[in-house]
């Protein structure tokens, strides 16, 4: 069964009559790392949202794990990292970690060992008693993918994690987050800007174009797990990135330039 | 920004005391060159007592009084004190009850913040003739709603500005209503609340004193106006000086109990690496 199903799916706002987006198929299955990349206003952050029942589908229907998306949401299916790492200043990282396990109503002795358990995944073993602002960026985001993974869910949505971070800081995160992920066995939705973290991250990278948001092509990427910093000097990676970037500049992205932009490495 | 970072050492006690009282000595010096600087300009220039009598005689006369001053400061701490109570738990209950309806709340702000812009004090009088004048009620009433507009404006302020990505975050969890404002709109209002409880301790103290000047028997308020009448600036003064360590009082207690609430505030202290 896929993990994710979306048939038909049409998203319009009200306001200002937008239609983000239009007749959207896709499907993904368990141990997939989906990436959705396209220009500013492809509606990519809006389809991440509308699977994780943040805002609601216009037309068309989203089943997660089988189930409606309001369900899989109720039953805790999905884990969600934003931009922003969105941590409770007023919690440390331990309680930052450990909020969605109380929202699960775990006691107190197996939320402390799964929090423990977390932040050794994310290598911030001794930082449970910090406060969020006493971290660097880089942590922040850490925190943040621990505490979406720690309830194990089947399916993680990040809506462009590292895009606020340094290109250094970055990479080394997209290297631990495929480490999770092949540990865990999870299925990710990840958005983002860039073209060469999506080809780097992704088993498959919808390209999706604006005006209103489309699918307008996905391409397979059949490079070898696992990936390692040697992946991004393999002459088939930049195959990938220019065929990524070929079916972007179709759909009018060079208009737009940030993401060609971004993608030159 | 650095990947990886040592736990910062966390500081202790005795430390975070000595630095502050080293912030402290500025103030005092200024202070006390304050004080001195008062006393010479009254012998120098030969400034009538009633005009503005000495620090030296003003310590005098609180100390010699100090027990009359005591009982009289005592009586409208309690208005104060009552006041500041019932006024910004009423303030705090109406925010949290507008919170819940962004409709009525949108309605009632405009209102609210009108409100907080009358002068409240000059309905103490009015209070006289609706309480009964020998209990503390009226007083405290006077107090209570001076306190009451502004906790309540800043609490629901506070309740309402949260960061919707927190919220969005706390969905994901299916998390409810109340959920959410235990855990997110409450602990972001605190900051809120505190500064706003500070400003309603001041304004406690000027409202009890306000309201004792239209004849509160024994209290500090027509201690000074009886004084005044009666030539005896010393004991005036002396009794300011009492409201002045009372409002005080009341302001340090409100500031250490946010200091214990919102250790965790990035704004409050220094930042570790990162």
């Amino acid at each position: 069964m896929p993990v994710v199903e979306i048939s038909a799916l049409t998203k319009t706002f009200p306001k200002g009559n937008v239609t983000a987006l239009k007749g959207i198929d896709l499907q993904i299955e368990p141990g997939e790392f989906i990436s959705l990349i396209g220009p500013s206003g492809c509606g990519k952050s809006t389809l991440l949202r509308v699977i994780g029942d943040l805002t609601p589908p216009t037309e068309g229907t989203v089943l997660v794990n089988g189930k409606p998306a309001p369900k899989a949401r109720a039953d805790h299916d999905y884990g969600m990292v934003f931009q922003d790492s969105v941590l409770f200043d007023w919690r440390t990282v331990s309680k930052n970690v450990g909020l969605p396990l109380e929202m699960l109503g775990w006691d107190r002795a197996k939320r402390k060992s799964r929090v423990e358990e977390m932040l050794r995944l994310v290598e911030l073993q001794g930082f449970g008693d910090h406060h969020p602002w006493q971290l660097s960026g880089g942590m922040q985001m850490r925190v943040a993918i621990a505490r979406a993974l720690s309830f194990e869910p089947s399916l993680l949505l990040m809506d462009e994690p590292f895009g606020a971070l340094d290109e250094m800081t970055r990479e080394r995160l997209n290297i631990e987050l495929l480490e999770i992920w092949r540990r865990l066995q999870s299925t990710v939705v990840f958005v983002t800007h860039s073209i060469s973290e999506a080809v780097f991250l992704s088993t498959r990278v919808v390209v999706m174009s604006p005006r209103p948001g489309r699918v307008a092509g996905i391409v397979d990427i059949d490079l070898p797990q696992p990936r390692t910093n040697d992946t991004r000097e393999d002459p088939r990676f930049f195959e990938k990135v220019t065929e990524v970037r070929e079916l972007l500049r179709g759909v009018g992205a060079d208009e737009h330039g940030s993401v060609l932009a971004e993608a030159g490495s | 920004m650095s990947i990886v970072a040592e736990p910062t050492p966390r500081g202790t006690v005795i430390k975070e005391i000595r630095t502050r009282a080293v912030d402290w000595i500025p103030a005092l010096v200024v202070f006390v060159l304050a004080i001195v600087a008062w006393q010479l300009i009254i012998d120098a220039f030969h400034i009538q007592k009633f005009l503005l009598p000495k620090p030296g005689a003003i310590v005098r006369a609180f100390w010699d009084q100090r027990s009359s001053l005591w009982s009289a400061g005592w009586l409208t701490l309690k208005e104060a004190l009552g006041g500041f109570v019932i006024g910004s738990g009423l303030g705090i209950l109406f925010a949290v009850a507008l919170a819940r309806f962004r409709r009525v709340s949108n309605a009632l702000m405009p209102i609210a913040i009108a409100a907080n812009a009358i002068p409240i004090i000059a309905f103490s009088p009015i209070f006289n003739a609706w309480f009964d004048p020998l209990s503390p009620s009226p007083r405290m009433a006077t107090a209570g709603i001076l306190c009451f507009f502004p906790v309540f404006v800043n609490t629901l302020r506070g309740l309402t500005s949260v960061r919707p990505a927190q919220v969005e975050l706390m969905r994901s969890y299916a998390a409810g209503e109340l959920a959410i404002f235990r855990r997110v709109r409450v602990p972001t209002a605190l900051p809120f609340v505190f500064s706003a409880l500070k400003v309603a301790t001041v304004l406690a103290m000027i409202g009890a004193i306000v309201a004792d000047y239209f004849g509160t028997f024994g209290s500090l308020g027509i201690t000074i106006k009886n004084s005044v009448s009666l030539f005896d600036f010393e004991t005036a003064w002396a009794a300011i000086l009492m409201a002045s360590i009372l409002g005080v009082a009341m302001y340090v207690a409100v500031s250490i109990a946010e200091r214990l609430a919102l250790q965790w505030d990035p704004t409050r202290q220094e930042r570790g690496s990162g």
